[in-house]
């Protein structure tokens, strides 16, 4: 039970109309995009100006409350599914200022809510570029891509969100600041706290702000898709296009089951016997990428596509990324519920990851579509099912298990970008080592020694 | 059965609907409620999660619920955007009425649905009332709006145009006019349009006569039934289209009627979509003049180019004099539920003395909503006033928009703000360069 004084001292600190106390309004901050049972939290509270996190954290840890911070909550491994009924909920969305954009030494400082898809167009018009793009990146707030250390499409060659951190604060559970980083490209002012604070997903304290980089954007960029037919082909050309030092800004593959359902839904005239499709993009200087459009062509007439397009129009472009782009979307709509995964492994374990996740598919009889980053190795296999049918989703279950036994056997990992929040925690050890578990733990009893931020997130603690 | 229970049951055959939200979040990017309060539960994903813990009984305050899902303007933002392809405004619907047959109608709703907008003449009869009067209690606001401040229970502190004196239907009477180009078209001018903006439906009749199309306008046709659907009141809707079936049923014997045309995005959206959806309401015969009118109805801006190419034929003249910046808003049924973006725009393009400017987010709404407005004037406000900042920074002495319920809106918007920014109808603007 959460003391009407506590509730009182929050009103007055954040005025009535930002703490949440009805029913319903905590109702809507019980679940996030994971496929997972929701709780509903006793409190939530909105900060308008970041200080206000310290004394929140201060009042609510004194009090003993569970704490989860929620920026968008569109993670996809329960990272803002609160802990316990008795919860409080810290909403970031109103913390949504950018606060400087420098254009002459090429970094951002900007509050935790604001939404990465807001803050790289107003990089964008300033003439510079924020390259981190996750698939959610109009409702994601850069918080929570820190906190997930989100990817996207551009992973391969410009890197992911944790490279683009140049400094943070945080309140810790005692609600003291904590700075770390800063505004130049070099700083080993002591530890580096903002390492630790990237993917820990509400664990450790609360990010206030962030200090980003940005880069200038490419002068110009250049699309091909290929046709395979056979996966084997397909992983191919992803290796022999690195092999050839060419590193395109997206590398992404389709398999046949994607393809079919997304013609299905979308009419686009995709090659629907192919075993598997890729789109390419390079960007960089004019000249370079005509060079590395032409030598990506090669290598993959090398490597056995059966056909390969040069979309010439922005038009024709647009047409052929229709197909990555409705990849989600149309899996989403075949089935009632669809469980996104995000096993990943080594490049060149592509093929052998595609036909495992064939194998599983048939093996619990399951309708499956895998897309993804084969660039990077960060594929998403989909699973279509309908969670209300008890057997089938057992099913379902049971093949998440094995996918992430084939990735981890394979050399890959767990979770490429979406986290391990509450759905993935249990196949931790197997990844790593008992070890590696109870060091985490020992930290964080460190850094929340009374078990209360996101306790039941990624190790427990 | 306890009244929970009840409630629960009814949601309960949404469930395959709501099932299909898979609570990816990425409505919050476009809903325009969201992005005024930064709520949960005033997005799509939270209203469907309240629906659906409702409908298993996983939460218990029905008026919370309902309250939440009235704070919404059913603009279908988030359905268009929707990854899942969700059918949000079908379960909104439906949600509402259960909600309304659960607990009843507000009586203040049940007199304008099941009354004023069911007698066409009583409801013109109170507007000519209401005209002569104007000048003692409506103040002059902007150079063409004014408040009521003696009416101020009604509609509040908004800023209206003068109302018209006599209705369009009580200027034309009942239309038939041949056909010179082998199209005959019934015009179905909606609520606003006969009764508000006028000129609007006046200038629809004009662009029709000049190029030649045949006209039917009946005078007794009411309201399309829109507010009354979205305020969850189905008997209301029932009645209110029932009298329009018999009415357009009468028009259409003998064939004849190529088209029906309606200058209000949210009325086309209501005949083509919602009466087809809700045809089971209906008898076998009314059901008939539902397919018919589905088939026909169409936006009249997609008519004028689609159908008679107008953009293909000679410009108007420029007048001598400066040429007016025009920006355009998109309204949600017409961009969102019909597809119709390009057509206004190409219609604008016409007119020589304006020149169209884009504004940004032109597609994001502009928070009138219908019965929206009356019931939640402060966020409408708030939501109207960034499609303010939007008009305003373009420099555009013209706003245009096909629905006159958006025209009401931003008018309300400028004229508080001071703006000096007309509104129009693409209609209007082509109309104004043919001859008279
Ligand atoms: C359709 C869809 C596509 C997606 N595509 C991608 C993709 O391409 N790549 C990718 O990496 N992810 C993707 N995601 C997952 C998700 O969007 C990302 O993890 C994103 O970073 C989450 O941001 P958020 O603001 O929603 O954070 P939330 O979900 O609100 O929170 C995520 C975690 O961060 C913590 N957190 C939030 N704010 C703070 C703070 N201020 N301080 C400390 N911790 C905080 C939370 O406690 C939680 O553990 C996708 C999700 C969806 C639904
Ligand atoms: S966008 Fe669609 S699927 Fe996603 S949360 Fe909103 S309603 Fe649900
Ligand atoms: S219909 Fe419009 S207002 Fe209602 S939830 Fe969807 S986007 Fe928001």
């Amino acid at each position: 039970m959460i003391s009407p004084n506590l509730i009182k001292d929050l009103e007055a600190l954040l005025g009535a109309e930002n703490v949440f106390t009805s029913e319903a309004d905590r109702t809507s901050y019980s679940y996030d995009s994971a496929v997972l049972p929701s709780t509903t939290p006793a409190l939530v509270v909105r900060p308008t100006q970041t200080e206000q996190l310290g004394d929140i954290i201060r009042m609510c840890y004194e009090a003993g409350l569970a704490i989860t911070v929620r920026g968008a909550g569109s993670n996809l491994s329960g990272g803002t599914v609160p802990d316990t009924k008795d919860s409080v909920v810290i909403l970031t969305n109103s913390l949504n200022r950018i606060l400087e954009i420098n254009t002459e030494d090429l970094y951002a400082v900007v509050e935790p809510g604001v939404v990465t898809a807001q803050f790289a167009a107003a990089v964008e018009a300033k003439g510079l570029f924020y390259p981190p793009d996750p698939g959610s990146m109009s409702v994601s707030t850069i918080a929570g891509n820190i906190a997930e250390n989100a990817g996207g499409l551009r992973g391969l060659k410009y890197g992911v969100t944790k490279d683009y951190v140049m400094g943070l604060e945080f309140y810790d559970y005692k609600g003291n600041l904590v700075k770390t980083g800063s505004r130049t490209v070099k700083c080993v002012t002591g530890f580096n706290l903002a390492g630790l604070m990237v993917a820990s997903e509400g664990c450790m304290g609360v990010i206030s702000k962030a200090i980003l980089k940005l880069v200038p954007p490419p002068k110009a960029s250049k699309a091909l898709t290929a046709e395979f037919a056979t996966v084997q082909d397909a992983g191919n050309a992803v290796a022999g296009i690195i092999a050839a030092h060419i590193l395109p800004c997206t590398l992404e593959l389709l398999d046949q089951n994607t393809l079919k359902v997304v013609e299905a839904d979308q009419k686009a005239g995709l090659p629907t016997d192919a075993a598997a499709m890729l789109l390419i993009e390079v960007d960089g200087h004019p000249a370079q990428v005509a060079d590395d459009a032409a030598r990506v062509e090669e290598v993959l007439k090398k490597c056995n596509a059966t056909a390969v397009h040069l979309p010439g129009s922005a038009e024709e472009k647009n047409k052929l990324w229709t197909a990555r782009r409705m990849a989600l979307p149309a899996l989403a709509r075949a089935r009632p519920t669809c469980v996104l995964e995000d096993a990943t492994v080594p490049r060149s374990q592509i093929p052998a990851m595609l036909a495992k996740l064939d194998e599983i598919a048939k093996k619990y009889d399951l309708q499956m579509g895998t897309f993804g980053h084969a660039g990077d190795g960060n594929l998403h296999p989909t699973i279509l099912c309908d969670k209300r049918d008890k057997e089938e989703f057992a099913r379902v279950e049971a093949a998440v298990d094995e996918i992430f036994d084939v990735a981890l056997k394979l050399g890959g990992t767990l979770s490429g970008e979406h986290g391990i929040g509450t759905a993935k925690a249990k196949w931790m050890e197997k990844e790593t080592s008992k070890g590696t578990i109870e060091f985490c733990q020992r930290m964080r009893r460190a850094c929340d020694p009374n078990g209360l931020l996101n306790a039941n997130k990624i190790t427990g603690i | 059965m306890s009244d929970i229970t009840r409630i629960a049951n009814t949601l309960m055959k949404l469930d395959d609907m709501l099932c299909d939200c898979m609570r990816c979040g990425l409505c919050q990017a476009v809903c325009p409620v969201f992005g005024a309060t930064m709520k949960e539960a005033d997005v799509s994903r939270g209203k469907l999660a309240l629906l659906d813990n409702l409908a298993h009984k996983m939460i218990e305050d029905v008026d919370a619920v309902e309250e939440k899902l009235n704070r919404c303007l059913l603009c279908g933002s988030c359905q268009a955007n929707c990854p899942s392809g969700v059918k949000i405004l079908d379960i909104f619907m439906a949600a509402r009425q259960a909600l309304v047959e659960y607990r009843g109608l507000n009586p203040i709703k049940k007199l304008v649905f099941r009354q004023l907008l069911t007698h066409p003449t009583l409801f013109s009869t109170m507007m000519r009332a209401a005209a002569p009067f104007q000048g003692t209690v409506m103040r002059k606001q902007g150079s063409t709006t004014y408040d009521m401040p003696l009416m101020s229970k009604l509609i509040g502190s908004r800023h209206i145009a003068k109302l018209p004196a006599k209705s369009l239907h009580a200027t034309y009477g009942a239309l038939n006019t041949p056909s010179k180009c082998g199209i005959k078209v019934l015009f179905f001018a909606g609520c606003m349009a006969d009764k508000y903006y006028t000129q609007l439906g006046e200038a629809c009749l004009k662009v029709l006569k000049h190029h030649g199309v045949g006209v039917v306008m009946p005078t007794d046709l009411t309201c399309c039934g829109i507010p009354a659907l979205a305020s969850g009141d189905r008997i209301g809707f029932v009645k209110e289209t029932e009298k329009n079936l018999a009415i357009i049923a009468k028009e259409l014997i003998g064939g004849g009627i190529d088209y029906i045309l309606t200058p209000c995005g949210s009325c086309t959206a209501t005949l083509k979509e919602w009466w087809p959806h809700f045809a089971s309401e209906f008898s076998p015969e009314q059901r008939k003049t539902i397919e018919a009118v589905a088939a026909r109805v169409m936006d009249i801006n997609q008519f004028l180019i689609d159908v008679l190419h107008v953009d293909e034929k000679a410009t108007g003249f420029r007048n001598a004099g400066s040429v007016t910046k025009v920006t355009f808003h998109d309204s949600c049924h017409l961009k969102k539920s019909l597809g119709v973006a390009s057509q206004p725009r190409k219609l604008i393009a016409q007119n020589p003395n304006y020149e169209l400017v884009e504004m940004k987010e032109a597609d994001r709404c502009c928070g009138c909503g219908g019965s929206f407005t009356l019931f939640h004037y402060d966020l409408s406000k708030q939501i109207g006033q960034r499609k303010r900042e939007n008009i305003v920074k373009t420099g555009a002495g013209a706003v245009a928009t096909g629905c006159p319920a958006c025209m009401l809106q931003l008018s309300d918007m400028l004229s508080q703000n001071q703006d000096e920014v007309q509104v129009k109808h693409p209609v209007e603007i082509y109309a104004e360069m043919l001859p008279e």
